[in-house]
C-alpha cells in the first residue's frame, strides 16, 4: 500500500558547508542519511527523520538544517495536521497509534496560570546567599502528635516514628524501567541520586544486579507484571512503590516491545528474550482498596516494616476519594501522576485524552486529605509535567511534599523529545537497549548533567523561598496564599484553592 | 531442570518449635517465624490457624512450616526458600510472587494462586479459584511449578512468561473435561498441562501435541504430587493430557502502529 503520509520534517544539507565526513550517517539511527557516490554528496530521506537533532549537533560544519515540512495537509482548527496523519496511519496499518513521552497538546498546563508571591516591605525577604534555606524533606507517615518520656532532666521521644525517606531537595527521579531505559541511563540516574541525596525509581522491570550498590538511593517498583520483583530486590531499596497507574496512560497496562528485550533485560525481568513484557491493566491481586491494603502490608511484612511503601496512581476524576482510600490502605507515600506525565510508549489516544491535569488533582487531593484529618498520614509526591524549578515550587504550594521528574531528567541526559522511545533506536543512547547505540550515553557525564540540573533548580527554589520570606520548604507546603491565578475561571480557582491575582 | 529437588518433608530431624496461633495477630505470628528461623530452629508447627495472612511472607531461609487450620491470604508471598505444608485450605494469593521454596496444601486454594511465581513449587491437593498462575516467569534454569489436583477457575495462566502449570482435574464435577475459560490468554512463555481434554484456550495460546519430553515432565510432577498426598500415581498417569503453549512470542506484536 502506498503511504499517503507526508514527511513531518525536511532535512536540508548545505552542500558548500558539508565536508562529506559522514558523521551524520554514523549518528542517525533511523537511516535518514546516505552517501551517494556518484553525486559525491550526502542524500537524506526526510520521511524517516524524527527531528531528534542528533546529526545537527554532531555535524562539524553546521551544514544540516532540520525543519518542519512546509507541506501540510489542508489542516483546519478541527482537523489538525497531527489528527489527519494519525487517521491515515491507522487506515494504513489497522493498529493503535503508539507514541512516546507526555501529552504534547496545548491547553492542559495550569502551572503557567499560577504566579508566586514575594515579600515587599512588610516581611523581609531572605537572601539565600547569606542565610541557610532548608530544602531537606522527609517523606512518610507523620504521627498525629509526639509523646515524650521524661527521665529526670532528660526528655526522649516515646512515639515510634514510621520509616521515612530523607531527600536533600524535594526532587526525585521518576519511575523509568530497565528496558524502557538502558543500563547506562539507569546508572546515570542512580549515581546522580546518590550524589544529590535523593532517590531514583527503577520502574517496573527490576534493577540490573550491577546497580544493587545504589540501593540506598533506590525506590523499587511493584507493578502489575511484577517484573524483577523478588525479596532481595525489595530489601535492597530504600522504599517500595506500588504502581497502580501512570499519568501518560491511566487505566491501561504497558507493553515493553520485544525488540528492546535483550538478554540482560530478559534476565532481570525473568521473561524470554525478544518477547513483549506485558504489564496488564490491573494488578490481578488488586481489585479493591482492601486488596491494595493486602499488597501494601504483604510488602511491609516482606521488608519487616522498615521501608515506606508508596502507591502511585494516575490523576483521574475521583482522585481525591481514591487517595483517601489509599491512605487508609496503609500507604506511607502517595504519588499522583498527572495528565502530562510521560512514558516510553503509550497509545496516543489514551495519552492525549485520559486523566486530568496534575495541578487540579494535587489541589483536590491535598484538600480532601486535610478535610479528613489524614494529611499527616501520607506524603504526597506530584509527578507528570514538572519542567522547571518554578513548577516544583508551585506544586509544593499546592500541597505536594516533593516532586518526581522524568522527562526533565531525560532532557538533562540528552533527550530532545522526539517521542520515539518505543522504537529502541534512541539516537541519544538513552532509551535504546542496543548495546552499540547505548554506548553513546556515558553514565558519568550523564550523571553530571543530572546533578547540575537538580543543583541549579535547588538554588532557584531557595531564591524563590527566600523571596517569599521563608527559610524552609516546609513553610511553603500547601501554602496556597503564596499562589495567585491568572486567566482562570472561578471554578478553576476554587478547585485549585487559589485566589485571583489582584485579590 | 531439577524435577525432584523437593521430596516430601523428612521426619522431624530438625529442631522443632510449636505455636498455638488461635488468638495471635498475624504480625506477631510472622515475627515469631522470622525470629525462630534466625535462632536456628528448623521446623515450626503452627496450630489453630484461623485465616491469619502472610504466613511465611518474605521469609528467605530453609525453615519448614506446618500449618494446621485455614491459612489466610498471601501465604508464602515473596517467599524465598522455606517449605510450607498446610493441613487445611488456603485463601487468596498463595505463593504470590514467590521466588523459591515449596508450598503443599492438603485442601483447596483461593484466587490468584501462584501469581507471578518466579521459582519453587506449589502443590494444591484440591481445586483453586480464578486467575491461578497468572504472570508466572522463568529464566534459564530458574523455573516455577504449580500443580493443581482439582479444577481451576477461569483465566488460568494468563500472560504467562514461563514456568509450568499442571491441572489434574481429580474429583472434578465435570470429569476429565477442562471447563475453565480464557486459559493462557496473552501467554508468551511457559507451559500449561491438563489431564483430559481441553476444548478452548484464550487468545494467544494454543493446544499442542504432548511429546515424550512433556510426558516425562508430567510424570515427574504427578509422582511428586502423589507422594505429598498419598495418591496412586499409576491410575492418574493412564489418562491422556493436553498441552497449552504460547502461539507466538509476541502475542500483541501487531497491536500497535509504530
Amino acid at each position: 500500500m502506498k503511504t499517503h503520509i507526508i514527511p513531518e520534517y525536511c532535512v536540508d544539507i548545505d552542500e558548500d558547508r558539508c565536508n562529506r565526513c559522514k558523521a551524520c550517517i554514523e549518528q542517525c539511527t533511523y537511516g535518514v542519511h546516505h552517501y551517494d557516490v556518484k553525486k559525491e554528496a550526502i542524500i537524506s530521506r526526510s520521511e524517516e527523520c524524527v527531528n531528534c537533532q542528533r546529526c545537527v549537533v554532531f555535524c562539524p560544519t553546521e551544514a544540516i538544517t532540520v525543519r518542519k515540512n512546509r507541506n501540510s495537509y489542508r489542516e483546519n482548527n478541527h482537523w489538525t495536521q497531527a489528527m489527519i496523519v494519525s487517521a491515515k496511519r491507522q487506515a494504513e496499518t489497522g493498529a493503535v497509534t503508539l507514541v512516546g513521552m507526555g501529552c504534547d497538546r496545548p491547553g492542559f498546563t495550569y502551572w503557567d496560570n499560577l504566579l508566586l508571591n514575594a515579600s515587599q516591605v512588610t516581611n523581609p525577604s531572605i537572601d539565600p546567599l547569606r542565610e541557610p534555606i532548608e530544602l531537606r524533606t522527609y517523606l512518610g507517615k507523620k504521627p498525629q502528635k509526639l509523646n515524650f518520656a521524661f527521665n529526670g532532666g532528660e526528655a526522649a521521644l516515646a512515639t515510634e516514628l514510621a520509616p521515612q525517606l530523607c531527600v536533600e531537595t524535594p526532587i526525585l527521579f521518576a519511575a523509568m524501567s530497565y528496558g524502557a531505559l538502558n543500563l547506562n541511563a539507569h546508572q546515570a540516574l542512580a549515581k546522580a541520586a546518590s550524589e544529590l541525596g535523593t532517590y531514583f525509581n527503577a520502574g517496573e522491570g527490576g534493577l540490573d544486579r550491577r546497580l544493587y550498590g545504589y540501593g540506598e538511593h533506590l525506590i523499587v517498583q511493584v507493578a502489575s507484571g511484577r517484573f524483577g520483583v523478588h525479596p532481595e530486590y525489595l530489601n535492597i531499596g530504600a522504599a517500595i512503590e506500588v504502581k497502580i497507574g501512570q499519568g501518560a496512560k491511566p487505566g491501561i497496562g504497558g507493553h515493553l516491545p520485544g525488540d528492546k528485550v535483550n538478554e540482560d533485560i530478559a534476565r532481570t525481568r525473568m521473561i524470554p528474550p525478544g518477547t513483549d513484557a506485558l504489564s496488564p491493566a490491573p494488578h490481578h491481586d488488586i481489585y479493591s482498596i482492601e486488596d491494595l491494603k493486602q499488597l501494601v502490608y504483604a510488602l511491609k511484612e516482606a521488608t519487616d516494616y522498615r521501608k515506606p511503601v508508596a502507591v502511585k496512581i494516575a490523576a483521574v476524576h475521583n482522585s481525591a476519594p481514591i487517595a483517601s482510600g489509599i491512605v487508609r490502605a496503609g500507604a506511607d507515600i502517595l504519588v499522583l501522576d498527572g495528565f502530562r506525565g510521560a512514558t516510553g510508549a503509550a497509545p496516543e489516544i489514551i495519552r492525549d485524552n485520559v486523566g486530568i491535569p496534575i495541578e487540579l488533582a494535587l489541589a483536590s487531593v491535598d484538600q480532601r486529605l486535610r478535610e479528613e484529618s489524614i494529611r499527616n498520614e501520607v506524603s504526597l509526591i506530584a509527578s507528570g509535567g514538572i519542567r522547571n524549578s518554578a513548577d516544583v515550587v508551585k506544586a509544593i504550594a499546592l500541597g505536594a511534599d516533593a516532586v518526581y521528574i522524568g522527562t526533565a531528567a531525560l532532557v538533562a541526559m540528552g533527550c530532545t523529545l522526539c517521542q520515539r522511545c518505543y522504537s529502541g533506536k534512541c539516537p541519544w543512547g538513552i532509551t535504546t537497549t542496543d548495546p552499540e547505540i547505548s554506548r553513546r550515553l556515558n553514565p558519568e557525564i550523564a550523571s553530571r548533567r543530572l546533578v547540575n540540573l537538580v543543583r541549579a533548580w535547588s538554588m532557584e527554589i531557595r531564591e524563590m523561598l527566600g523571596g517569599m520570606g521563608m527559610n524552609a520548604v516546609e513553610s511553603l507546603r500547601g501554602n496556597r496564599e503564596q499562589l495567585r491565578g491568572v486567566r482562570l475561571t472561578d471554578t478553576e480557582l476554587r478547585v485549585l484553592g487559589v485566589k485571583m491575582a489582584g485579590e | 531442570m531439577s524435577m525432584s529437588s523437593h521430596v516430601p518433608l523428612p521426619a522431624l530431624k530438625k529442631s522443632l518449635s510449636v505455636i498455638n496461633a488461635e488468638s495471635l495477630d498475624r504480625r506477631v505470628l510472622n515475627s515469631f517465624l522470622k525470629r525462630v528461623a534466625a535462632e536456628g530452629v528448623g521446623k515450626v508447627q503452627i496450630h489453630n490457624v484461623y485465616g491469619q495472612r502472610y504466613i511465611g511472607t518474605g521469609l528467605n531461609n530453609g525453615l519448614e512450616i506446618e500449618v494446621h487450620g485455614t491459612a489466610g491470604n498471601d501465604l508464602g508471598a515473596f517467599m524465598d526458600g522455606p517449605s510450607i505444608v498446610v493441613y487445611g485450605n488456603v485463601q487468596d494469593g498463595c505463593g504470590n510472587t514467590m521466588n523459591n521454596g515449596l508450598i503443599v496444601v492438603h485442601g483447596q486454594a483461593g484466587d490468584v494462586t501462584g501469581y507471578s511465581m518466579r521459582g519453587g513449587k506449589i502443590f494444591i491437593r484440591d481445586s483453586v479459584g480464578y486467575r491461578a498462575g497468572i504472570h508466572m516467569k522463568e529464566f534459564q534454569n530458574t523455573r516455577p511449578f504449580l500443580v493443581i489436583g482439582g479444577s481451576t477457575g477461569d483465566f488460568l495462566g494468563e500472560y504467562m512468561a514461563g514456568g509450568v502449570i499442571l491441572v489434574l482435574g481429580l474429583n472434578s464435577p465435570h470429569g476429565e473435561e477442562f471447563m475453565a475459560r480464557f486459559v493462557g490468554t496473552g501467554m508468551h512463555g511457559g507451559l500449561i498441562y491438563a489431564r483430559g481434554e481441553m476444548r478452548r484456550v484464550g487468545t494467544g495460546a494454543e493446544i499442542s501435541d504432548v511429546e515424550e519430553d512433556d510426558m516425562d515432565q508430567i510424570e515427574g510432577l504427578i509422582k511428586e504430587f502423589c507422594c505429598h498426598f498419598a495418591f496412586d500415581s499409576d491410575g492418574i498417569l493412564e489418562s491422556t493430557f493436553t498441552k497449552v503453549i504460547p502461539s507466538s512470542r509476541r502475542p500483541y506484536g501487531n497491536l500497535y502502529a509504530r
